[in-house]
């Protein structure tokens, strides 16, 4: 039964690669097990992944997570005739056969692109890596480890994630979700395109929108420290997320400064609470564990636990800035 | 870089052959040891055994299973070492996420965080587990050896773990737990039951560590109300190792030489138990010691039983303040159960007890705003009976089948 269904599936990728995919194959969305190349998904009609094929539309975040610098590009794909939801100003709801697709480039070159689909089971997270060549992305679902060199010239061993640990980060309790793309983080202007387009039942109202990561120092501190805390922090640090146990929650939306750390002391943060005993202390950055953690790069001690080989300059000074003007 | 002919086919089956038998992934130690087991952990489906050769695996990053029913059994827990000494990423050595997951016969060395942490993933069971940090005892060390938690049904058994910076066996925010037969050593806490119900910690030697079981509810956390904890026929032994964690955390308040000690919960039984030479206290009853804002938690102990322990030396160099004058009014060494004295009422329960109150007026008063006192419980205290404990049965027979 193996053999012969491994056959088959050759059997398909073979019919596949006759020709370069011009759209997208919703049988490799929806059913295709894990596809051993992301070029099975058709997603692009370039072998370098930078076209997209119709119907797989581009957009940003307002404020994103740090992955060390790396360029990223992100699209979303929802199938023919199915429309996403949009939920308050939180998470949009992809239809079964959506995908968000995600590129991590450093240095214009490409390194792995992340493939979340929604089939009928829920969920699926699959990550891809690039060969050196730049022209085939291929399945790595144990991750790996690359040596590559940042923005800010950091020689670092950086991590593919598992497809378990693509689950840590996309999770809430027990299903498996995106972490975005949220319409708080989200442009008025792409949302209204994604509706216009007939992709989006309607234009969610936002009242309080995440700052343009890039025009930060435009706008209060807080809003820049809270929209950082939500896109690096968040995903873990919520009441069903892989932190659920901390009580510490960093969302847009709480406003409970104990849940925010603020005065808190930790649970179980072993050395990651260094010499210090709250998460947050008013006006002290330096004795904030938050901080701490945000300025390690050790294993055991580094936040975000996944994801982060390196310190993140302009992070830090929005959160540092943040708490020091707290009292 | 390229994943073996073999996995993708595995792979690509996945979604199209349902699991017929549950079948044994062999992985063996040497090279590529990291792709190879994290595959194996991924690819298995439930009821599979991944069977972890002799050898010892260097591994690079943290591991994780996510799928029910598997379990992973090495050759023994001296034969088959997963040595994280050079790991780079990640929270733990092995992050489990599934339930009725069972680890067995193999060790965990040198994580830089945790070793083995299970969370959300009920009726997990550890047996024949080693944890150690072969270095000692070192602040540097990872938090916790072996750490279930948000988890329902926890059996650890039979498991060593050794140099912790935090505690040994940690069990938090769970239910339904039984630890037994271990042996922890030279860790801040050896044996951690922390907002938590319904456990059952009994047969284990803990020695050497800075404090030897501890029982703590902590507020500001989404699972509170402790209790209903049975601690039956251990030996808590030698408990001298100064304390080393990280000061931040919780257990760094635990004084150097503590036996057992309960901080709040509600039912706590302590029956039976060899304690000896813990220098600081063999039982410590204490109130949480710090402020809190969380208004539904409730910061003291109540309904603490402790009966027929059998005591021997301790008591004799305290790590308390005012430990000289204490020493001295008590003729050399202080009774073997002490408390704190918060609260309006007395946490301990009879029979025919005897302990010294601290007398504090407030949690983490000086000793000299304290009225030490030594109290003698007439005739006993009502106590409240215990209710179920421990873990389910069935996982008894997934350790000792």
């Amino acid at each position: 039964m193996r053999l012969l269904a491994a056959a088959l599936l050759m059997l398909g990728t073979a019919l596949a690669a006759e020709g370069p995919a011009v759209q997208v194959s919703d049988r490799a969305v929806q059913t295709g097990s894990y596809p051993q190349t992301l070029a099975e998904f058709g997603f692009f009609t370039d072998a370098a992944g930078s076209k997209p094929a119709p119907g797989v539309t581009p957009y940003r975040l307002n404020t994103p997570l740090w992955s060390d610098g790396a360029e990223k590009s992100r699209f979303i794909y929802v199938p023919p005739g199915a429309q996403a939801k949009a939920q308050g100003d939180g998470l949009l709801d992809l239809p079964v056969g959506s995908a968000l697709i995600k590129h991590f480039a450093f240095a214009g070159k490409l390194i792995e692109t992340r493939v979340l689909v929604r089939r009928e089971g829920g969920w699926l997270a699959i990550p891809y890596v690039w060969n050196a060549e730049q022209t085939e992305a291929r399945l790595a679902l144990a991750g790996m480890r690359i040596e590559l060199t940042t923005p800010a010239g950091q020689a670092i061993s950086y991590a593919v994630p598992n497809k378990n640990q693509c689950k840590d980060c996309h999770s809430l309790g027990k299903t498996v979700l995106p972490i975005g793309p949220k319409a708080y983080n989200l442009s008025a202007q792409w949302l209204g395109a994604f509706a216009k387009a007939g992709k989006l039942d309607h234009v969610p109202v936002v009242a309080r929108r995440v700052p343009l990561w890039e025009a930060r120092d435009k706008g209060p501190v807080a809003d820049a420290a809270r929209g950082y805390l939500d896109a690096n922090c968040a995903h873990c640090h919520n009441p069903q997320g892989a932190a659920s146990n901390s009580g510490l929650y960093l969302g847009w939306q709480v406003t409970d400064p104990m849940a925010l750390g603020v005065n808190k002391r930790p649970v179980a943060a072993g050395r990651g609470a260094g010499v210090h005993e709250f998460d947050i202390v008013p006006g002290q950055p330096d004795h904030s564990i938050l901080m701490y953690r945000m300025a390690s790069t050790e294993g055991g001690i580094a936040m975000p636990e996944l994801g982060r080989e390196t310190r993140d300059p302009a992070g830090e000074a929005v959160i540092r800035s943040w708490i020091a003007g707290m009292h | 870089m390229r994943m073996s002919a073999t996995l993708i086919a595995a792979a690509s089956a996945l979604a199209l052959a349902a699991p017929a038998f549950a079948k044994t992934i062999a992985v063996a130690a040497g090279e590529g040891a990291q792709t190879r087991l994290q595959e194996a952990l991924i690819l298995a489906e439930p009821g599979d055994v991944v069977e972890l050769g002799a050898g010892r695996f260097v591994l690079t990053d943290g591991l994780s299973l996510d799928v029910k029913g598997v379990t992973v059994r090495g050759k023994g827990m001296d034969a088959t070492v997963l040595d994280f000494t050079g790991q780079k990423g990640a929270g733990e050595g092995l992050l489990v996420t599934s339930d009725e997951v069972t680890l067995r016969d193999f060790a965990v060395e040198n994580t830089k965080g945790d070793g083995i942490k299970s969370k959300g993933a009920d009726n997990v069971v550890y047996y024949r587990i080693r944890v150690t940090w072969t270095g000692g005892p070192k602040e540097t060390n990872g938090a916790y050896g072996i750490y279930p938690v948000s988890s329902s049904g926890v059996l650890i058994d039979g498991c060593k773990v050794s140099g912790a910076s935090d505690a040994g066996i940690y069990v938090g925010q769970s239910k339904a737990i039984t630890v037994r037969y271990n042996y922890v050593e030279q860790s801040v806490a050896g044996i951690e039951i922390e907002n938590s119900r319904d456990a059952l910690v009994t047969g284990n030697l803990v020695t050497r560590n800075t404090g030897g079981i501890l029982v703590f509810d902590l507020p500001n956390l989404p699972v509170m109300g402790g209790g209903n904890t049975m601690i039956k026929n251990n030996l808590v032994v030698g408990n001298d190792t100064p304390n080393f964690a990280p000061k931040g955390n919780i257990v760094a308040s635990v004084p150097r030489g503590t036996g057992v000690m309960v901080m709040a919960n509600e039912g706590v039984w302590i029956r039976e138990n060899t304690l000896a030479d813990n220098p600081t206290a063999q039982v410590v009853v204490v109130a949480y010691p710090k402020e809190f804002t969380d208004k539904s938690y409730n910061p003291l102990p109540r309904y603490v039983l402790i009966e027929d322990n059998r005591y021997i030396g301790g008591g004799d160099d305290p790590q308390l303040p005012g430990a000289a004058q204490l020493k001295a009014a008590f003729g050399g060494a202080l009774p073997p159960v002490v408390w704190d004295g918060v609260g309006p009422m007395e946490p301990i329960v009879g029979p025919d007890m005897s302990f010294l109150s601290l007398g504090a007026p407030q949690p983490g008063v000086g000793m000299a705003e304290a009225k030490p006192r030594l109290i003698e419980l007439q005739k006993p205290v009502q106590m409240i009976e215990p209710g179920r404990f421990g873990a389910p049965a069935a996982l008894d027979a997934r350790a000792r089948p």
